[in-house]
């Protein structure tokens, strides 16, 4: 996994609550087997004003203009701006990796929907939750600033602007450390196997029922 | 000390081992697969070089790209194709049970897997899908889980988690005729807003949700996801117990009854306490019919759409504008004067044969609407389909001229062929109704089966009370 440390991105508003993973990745993207490759069609209905589907040449499809991800200012934009409950839905992974494969390092918002919140850390993809009003006062900086770049710390758990406001946010130790040093927790579990043997040696003999062959 | 939260119960129950920063390391019992989220979990299982750590724990069944119509043609759609092929294969390497498109229990995961009771009380179960929560409905802590976690579960059999709060919804009283386990999930929802239940594992109690059956408290735990919550649950019953008996994965004889006398401890104690407890009067709910493009936006059929300059928080009015030019609403409208292009009934909501004997009953003996282009019904299993077509409720479907299809999911997020074109209305008993999501340009609301089946004959929503 990718290491997150440092970043100064440019920063691109997505204005609106309850962006689902639909929204974020659509469905016919969901039929490839890869892991790559999704960038171009984040927000896929909204970016562009034909059908999308897999295979498609995208140069030769029909940009939205006025979606913000298209406007030349947010172009190489490396921190999505968001609001509330970003990311409900389908728990696809595709979401994230396709913002990843986008470019976004970072995103900024008062909430998260639970398991895109999971799956982004998986990723190398930093999801960082500052309260409403600071969102709220980004959002009004991002828009009226072009070229608004925000600095992120991951070890200093710290926004900064280009007015030099910090802001700090929370994140879970583990979560932490497995970013900041790119670590597979697979790697890590696997670290526990003598504990997880334990467990059913012992679970099997309480709750046989629950080790039955499907 | 306070009582344990079935929650809590279930999750103490499968600690492997606690982390220094609170995290848990939690054993699963059950892992569905389908063949969405899985084949980047497979590749990546094969790059590092890591088995599958208990190979009869995982059950795999592909739905979501299957065609609904005629099977022997195989998928037409390539891309679909290697997807499916993709599952064959990795199960057959790996020796995973699999219900492939031709097998008789193949079905949507959520419905297969109570179905043959690889999910039982007591279980952590997860899937790579959000609406795993359907399997809470037996005292199972149930969750969705993204492609990595999908990986992590194979090399693993365990998950790295932290504690969700403890919430509970209760719905006392009785509901009043034609109001179903939809209605009372859509309002649960409609009151408690689609991040309501963020951070917390919500276990639905109170007398209307254990007069319930089984298939209306998966209804109802399928939805949780749609509130935000990470699971949702009920508390186990002798309902819960008897649907378990006999069926092709649950324990026989003198495991039975010992499986049985443990279940029926899968209940939250009561001097218990839940960070957020919410009350609601069955006697209150009525129909539901969602107008927007997320579940919480939501009224009672006799209601009218309603207008944004009455709602006072900003980023909500901004969003219910959105949501009313997207589905070309205007404020004031009768959800029962909004006409209809096509129906679907299926999903893992309500697809299982208690749904469809519903919509049959209220279609049987009338005709779909000469305005509705297509009207669809789509069992959530073969065994579903088979059940039905005993009890001769596909000919009921067929004579009123509805379609009757293949198991799967089918239009419900139209990942196959079945989907709605740009601007296309349909009342669909399924559970989002996000842009998009049933085809692109396509409006979505969200009813249940007898309401879907009902607004099929009239060409509109009706109250399915005054029928
Ligand atoms: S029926 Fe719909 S919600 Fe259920 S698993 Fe299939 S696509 Fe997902």
């Amino acid at each position: 996994m990718k290491k997150f440390e440092k970043l100064t991105g440019l920063v691109v508003p997505i204005d609106r609550a309850n962006v689902d993973t639909d929204a974020i990745i659509p469905k016919q993207y969901l039929k490839s087997i890869k892991r790559s490759g999704f960038g171009p069609n984040l927000f896929d209905d909204w970016r562009y004003l034909d059908r999308g589907e897999p295979g498609m040449d995208h140069g030769q499809r029909r940009i939205n203009p006025d979606f913000v991800l298209n406007q030349p200012r947010y172009r190489g934009a490396q921190v999505l701006l968001a609001r509330d409950n970003f990311g409900c839905g389908s728990s696809r992974e595709h979401a994230p990796w396709a913002l990843d494969d986008y470019g976004i390092r970072a995103i900024i918002a008062p909430s998260y929907a639970d398991i895109f919140f999971n799956n982004c850390f998986k990723n190398g993809l930093l999801p960082i939750v500052l309260d409403r009003a600071t969102v709220d006062r980004l959002f009004r900086e991002t828009e009226t600033t072009p070229g608004y770049r925000l600095a992120i710390d991951l070890a200093a758990q710290t926004v900064t602007t280009p007015g030099g406001v910090e802001f700090r946010f929370e994140i879970d130790a583990f979560r932490k450390h497995c970013l900041a040093n790119g670590l597979d927790d697979i790697g890590l579990t696997l670290q526990h196997i003598g504990e997880i043997e334990a467990y059913e040696v012992r679970r099997r003999r309480e709750a046989p029922w629950l080790f039955g062959r499907s | 000390m306070a009582g344990k939260t079935l929650y809590d119960k279930l999750w103490d129950a499968h600690v492997v081992r606690r982390n220094d920063d609170g995290t848990c390391l939690i054993y699963i019992d059950r892992h569905l697969v389908h063949e969405v989220t899985s084949p980047q979990a497979f590749e990546g299982l094969r790059l590092a070089g890591r088995k599958v750590w208990r190979v009869e724990s995982n059950l795999a069944t592909a739905d979501h790209n299957v065609p609904t119509t005629d099977r022997s043609k195989g998928i037409a759609d390539a891309v679909s194709r290697l997807q499916v092929e993709t599952l064959d294969r990795n199960c057959h390497d790996l020796g995973i049970t699999e219900f492939g498109m031709d097998d008789p229990r193949q079905g949507i995961v959520h419905v297969v897997g109570p179905e043959q009771g690889a999910t039982l009380p007591g279980m952590t179960v997860v899937c790579g899908d959000s609406h795993t929560s359907t399997h809470g409905a037996f005292g199972t802590l149930a969750f969705g889980i993204g492609t990595s976690e999908v990986e992590h579960v194979f090399a693993t059999q365990c998950l790295i988690l932290k504690k969700s709060r403890n919430m509970r919804v209760r719905v006392e009283g009785i509901v009043g005729p034609g109001v179903t386990a939809k209605d009372i999930v859509l309002a649960i929802i409609g009151r408690i807003g689609t991040a309501g239940g963020a951070g917390s594992a919500i276990e639905f109690a109170g007398s209307a949700i254990q007069a319930l059956s089984i298939e209306g408290r998966m209804t109802v735990c399928n939805m949780a996801i749609e509130a935000g919550a990470r699971a949702g649950m009920i508390a186990v019953d002798d309902k819960t117990v008897e649907y378990f008996r006999g069926r092709p994965y649950a324990p026989s004889d003198e495991i039975w009854e010992r499986a049985a006398h443990a279940w029926r401890d899968l209940r939250s104690d009561p001097d218990a306490s839940f960070e957020k407890d919410i009350l609601l009067e069955a006697a209150e709910i009525r129909p539901q019919v969602t107008w927007g493009t997320s579940p919480e936006m939501v009224v009672a059929v006799d209601g009218v759409v309603p207008d944004p300059q009455t709602e006072a928080d900003p980023i909500r009015r901004e969003s219910m504008l959105h949501a009313l030019t997207y589905m070309d609403l205007k404020p004031g409208t009768r959800l029962r004067d909004i006409a209809l292009d096509k129906i679907f009934i299926g999903s893992c909501t309500n697809s299982r044969i208690e749904d469809l004997r519903a919509a049959a009953q209220v279609a049987k003996g009338k005709r779909v609407a000469g305005t509705i282009k297509l009207a669809m019904v789509v069992p959530g299993s073969g065994l579903v389909k088979a059940q039905a077509e005993k009890e001769g409720l596909d000919r009921i479907f067929k004579d009123a001229g509805f379609e009757w299809r293949e198991p799967g999911c089918s239009m419900c997020l139209a990942m196959n062929a079945d989907r709605l074109e740009p601007g296309e209305r349909c009342a669909s008993t399924s559970n989002r109704n996000f842009e998009g999501r049933q085809g692109a340009g396509g409006r979505t609301h969200l009813v249940s089966p007898a309401m879907a089946a009902a607004a099929a004959i009239a060409g509109h929503f009706v109250d399915v009370r005054e029928l």
